[in-house]
């Protein structure tokens, strides 16, 4: 069995029809991840024994034929800002690097549930703060595609595993692209979830109002399953909205003719790679070909979406970091006479530059005299952003854009240059502002093989139809992507 | 500098403006955003789970009973209640706030526009109350008392989570007496409605000072000092007249008030400013992206607001006319809700409610005042009380042994019931030793019995009195009457 080539039905399958057991499946996982995975560094912890606790209740469950839930002994990998109980959560922070939690967030609980076996947790940058994995607390990520390169962040080691073949599926979180961007440099797929539609309960804040946790997969089918799984109200989350969750999967496959996609104009101007655009261009048209209408649209507030970003994103990390204090638990610095130095001593040495830079940014917007210039007008242009959107999908069914303006950049190429690396969000961070659902997929290759990836966003809470049109285009597109 | 004196002159050429905040802890069952207990007096730590103690991941969920009592306490308080209030984080490090911000309210609290009103010497005056808002407690700091004190600071973080109302007055108050009116005001209420015990001594209410002082008949406030860590609503008196004190001081030898914190000592009787460093804080506050806005809409406010008591003011005014006594009394009697309560039941279960209410009146309360006794310290209840009007209004003890009783009462600081079980009047019931008395009263009154006995029957009635006066109250009546007609007919 080539596991690397293991889809989340396959993986089932093979248990379902004693091809194999969970407990092999996650032998060969585990082999592989020691093969692969030191030239990558997805992971950063492996939680063996919850996997084969997990692993032999699934197959207990097979072998008395008992019906198997939807993701039965598929081995996934969790991004490690989500707490695991018992399993070591550090959110790629050196604060938290021998932080255990006592409990497990939801989507952890709910990807269990449904047989789902966590092999580990992936490395990430800080605190989900980085759009290339070098701002992890550990060490970097590599893309499996061409280990000179990043794979993507900041949920970089979730995307890498699963483009290596390490974890069948995973699950990242998306505060301005964290999902779909990494998905897009590493050549899979990725889901970021309407705001609202999965539970943030047990996900290491970045920026409450932004952080939305979803899955990575191989295919789009994939990501569908895993968001079934995890999607839906949860008592522990007073933001996850009581909308009913459809079957996703059921809309798998439908057609999209007739369906009107919009094409922003403000996505495809100057600093769109050339070869991102034709391959996005490709796939557009095979859309058409498929019997959709593509129809030109303007989101006039585009241009403003990356300061808007910045601001209430760092706004919300300065207040959700405060917690990181030495007090109560992590890191603690010893050499402190007083409670201030304590403080500063403890988070200069547990917290790594990106997350400094964005804690005085945010500290900054929030302060007495300058909050009604930063914060409240960005959350003025996040309203306009927001009905930019509301206002296109009046007359479209879903819009498509380039996940990112480039493909995956060198390692050190842009980490001098924070302006540069934030740019690598400028397609990605407006559906996180106004919380609607957007899955990158891929569309095509590069010259030299890197991927690319395009993305479909579509109406808060329709999930379905932007699985539907990313089904369609993958099958088109199938063939490029070999 | 000499230290200024805690007085305040009278007829001083300054006005001082004062406002309140005062914090009440509600008592719910549970914390204001998690499941955990908001006992007080658990071991350290015991009451904690990863949303109170603040671990990474965990969301606050509202607890809804939180809401429903600061409506009621807001409504009791007068305020309007807005529709749709928002969560907002204060952000601030301190080793006993796990978050590093308290989840609070702030430009849109949950109600607003109050009043009090409170007795002065002018008369009755309204202190405007300008919100008030739910927010969360912080845990506490525990400097010393445990074995490793000298080296630790430890924290508890059992309080951290319990809701708490604050409670913000205009700066409408004049006086520290206005001050200490305001306050036994707005714990009377708070008391009413139940939804916390205002205890200070556990930090259940909380008041936080703010002061100025301006020159009388100008407009423009003066420099304002906040004045914290007062503990009973006496040192809240002592703290704003010292304050003054100090203000009209450091202004009159032409020196500036400085805009600061400052601590009360009440061993000492002073406030101290803190070190400015402390007190630097811009809190930053935000909205709380982790909750959605708190909508109050009209229904569910109604439903909370049925469960509001009679308050107060509205009793008392009620106890007068229904029961006739005077405000005074009337405001002895509602002092608290329980005891207003345990009144009314008396007086109901009474034959005679308006007895109840002169016997408390008439005397109960001249008794208290001469103890020196609070009403809550009274050795008779209010049973006792209905008890005792009822043996009145049967004729079984005389106005005369009720008072008798009264007094015994307070002597022995004994109830009523028991008073009367010990010292209750015994019958005499055996007929022999009533003949006895009879026998003696004919003897010593033959013009009487000659009446009698020539056919004025009416004079049955002055044999019956000097029977009963001979047996001292203790000859049974009906016997007495029953031998009586049948000697005086021998």
């Amino acid at each position: 069995m080539n596991i690397e080539l293991l889809t989340i039905d396959s993986a089932r399958t093979s248990v379902l029809e004693k091809e194999t057991t969970a407990t092999a499946l996650v032998d060969a996982f585990y082999a592989r991840i020691a093969t692969e995975d030191g030239a990558i560094g997805a992971y950063l912890t492996l939680c063996k024994e919850r996997a084969y606790r997990q692993a032999a209740r699934i197959d207990a469950l097979a072998d008395k034929g008992d019906a198997l839930p939807p993701l039965a002994g598929v081995p996934v990998a969790i991004k490690d800002v989500f707490t695991t109980k018992d399993v070591r959560t550090t959110a790629g922070s050196k604060i938290l690097e021998n932080f255990i939690a006592p409990y497990d967030a939801t989507v952890v609980a709910k990807l269990e549930e449904a047989g789902a076996i966590i092999l580990g947790k992936t490395n990430c940058d800080e605190f989900a703060m980085g759009s290339s994995n070098e701002n992890s607390g550990f060490h970097p990520v590599r893309n499996p595609r061409d280990h000179s390169r990043v794979p993507g962040g900041s949920s970089g080691g979730s995307a890498a595993a699963v483009a290596a073949g390490t974890a069948v599926a995973s699950l990242g979180s998306d505060t301005g692209g964290s999902i779909r961007q990494p998905a897009a440099f590493c050549g899979v797929v990725g889901l970021m979830p309407t705001y609202g539609r999965v539970s943030r309960y047990g996900l290491i804040a970045f920026a409450s109002s932004l952080d939305h946790p979803g899955p990575f997969g191989k295919t789009v089918k994939d990501v569908a399953i895993m968001l079934q799984a995890i999607a839906g109200r949860d008592p522990l989350d007073s933001t996850t909205a009581d909308v009913p969750v459809p079957n996703f999967c059921g809309h798998i496959g439908q057609p999209v003719d007739g369906m009107k996609i919009g094409v922003p104009l403000e996505y495809f101007e100057d600093g769109l790679d050339a070869e991102v655009r034709a391959a996005v261009e490709f796939g557009m048209q095979e859309l058409v070909n498929a019997g959709a209408e593509v129809i030109p649209i303007s989101l006039p507030h585009t241009a403003y979406a990356i300061p808007t970003y910045y601001v209430i994103a760092t706004a919300e990390a300065s207040s959700n970091l405060a917690r990181f204090d030495g007090v109560r638990y992590g890191l603690r610095s010893g050499e402190a006479k007083t409670l201030s130095e304590m403080y500063r001593r403890t988070r200069d040495a547990g917290f790594g530059a990106e997350v400094k830079r964005r804690i005085m940014l945010g500290t900054y917007v929030l302060s007495a005299g300058y909050y009604d210039a930063y914060y409240l007008k960005a959350q003025r242009v996040r309203s306009l952003l927001a009905r930019d959107f509301d206002q296109a999908f009046t007359t479209v069914d879903a819009i498509i854009t380039p996940t990112t303006p480039t493909v995956a950049f060198k390692l050190g190429e842009k980490t001098d240059d924070p302006l540069a690396m934030y740019l690598a969000d400028i397609y990605t961070v407006t559906a996180d502002l106004a919380g609607i659902p957007a899955i990158s997929i891929p569309c095509g290759k590069s010259k030299e093989g890197l991927p690319i990836g395009m993305q479909i966003l579509g109406k808060h809470f329709d999930e379905a139809s932007i699985l539907r049109v990313a089904h369609v285009a993958e099958h088109a597109l199938a063939s490029r992507l070999v | 500098m000499a230290t200024p004196e805690a007085t305040v002159a009278t007829g001083s050429k300054y006005e001082p403006v004062i406002g309140l905040e005062v914090h009440v802890q509600l008592l719910t069952k549970t914390k204001i955003f998690c499941g955990c207990s908001t006992h007080f007096g658990d071991p350290p730590n015991t009451n904690v789970c990863p949303v109170c103690l603040g671990l990474p991941g965990p969301l606050p969920v509202l607890n809804k009973r939180a809401v429903e009592f600061a409506v009621l306490a807001a409504t009791a308080l007068n305020c309007r209640i807005n529709e749709t209030s928002i969560f907002a984080r204060k952000n601030y490090f301190y080793p006993d706030l796990p978050k590093g911000y308290q989840i609070s309210q702030y430009d849109k609290p949950l109600a607003e526009f109050g009043y009090i009103e409170i007795k002065t010497a002018n008369g009755p005056k309204r202190i405007g109350i300008t919100r008030v808002h739910l927010e969360e407690d912080a845990g506490k700091s525990l400097h010393d008392g445990l074995p490793d004190s000298s080296e630790w600071t430890s924290i508890d973080l059992n309080r951290s989570g319990v809701p708490l109302i604050e409670i913000v007055s205009e700066p409408d108050i004049s006086s520290p007496d206005e001050a200490h009116e305001y306050l036994t005001r707005l714990k009377e209420i708070i008391l009413y409605t139940g939804v916390s015990d205002c205890n200070m001594e556990e930090g259940s209410l909380r008041c936080d000072a703010n002061i100025s002082i301006r020159p009388r008949g100008q407009v423009q406030l003066g420099t304002k000092t906040e004045v914290k860590n007062v503990n009973s609503f006496r040192f809240i008196r002592h703290a704003l007249e010292y304050e003054i004190g100090r203000h009209e001081e450091v202004i009159e030898s032409g020196g500036k008030i400085v805009q600061e914190t400052r601590l009360y000592n009440s061993g000492e009787g002073k406030t101290y400013g803190m070190r400015s460093k402390e007190q630097a804080h811009d809190y930053r506050y935000f909205p709380e992206p982790d909750l959605l806005p708190l909508v109050v809409d009209d229904s569910w406010r109604q439903q909370i607001i049925a469960e509001l008591p009679e308050l107060p003011e509205a009793r008392r005014a009620r106890l007068v006319t229904q029961y006739g006594i005077t405000e005074y009394d009337a405001a002895t009697l509602t002092s608290s809700r329980t005891l207003a309560d345990q009144f009314e039941e008396a007086a109901a279960a009474a034959k005679n409610p308006k007895r109840v209410a002169n016997l408390v009146q008439g005397e109960l309360m001249g008794r208290l005042k001469a103890k020196g006794l609070e009403i809550e310290q009274s050795p008779i209840s209010m049973e006792g009380v209905a008890m005792s009007a009822d043996l009145v209004e049967s004729g079984a003890i005389s106005g005369k042994i009720l008072k008798d009783l009264y007094d015994l009462a307070f002597e022995c600081g004994e109830d009523f019931p028991a008073i009367y079980e010990k010292e209750k009047p015994q019958q005499i019931t055996d007929s022999a030793a009533i003949e006895k008395i009879i026998d003696e009263v004919m003897d010593g009154n033959p013009k009487q019995l000659e009446q009698y006995r020539g056919g004025k029957k009416t004079v049955i009635a002055f044999f019956v009195g000097q029977v009963m006066k001979a047996s001292k109250g203790q000859a049974n009546p009906t016997l007495v009457n029953e031998l009586l007609a049948k000697k005086l007919e021998e």
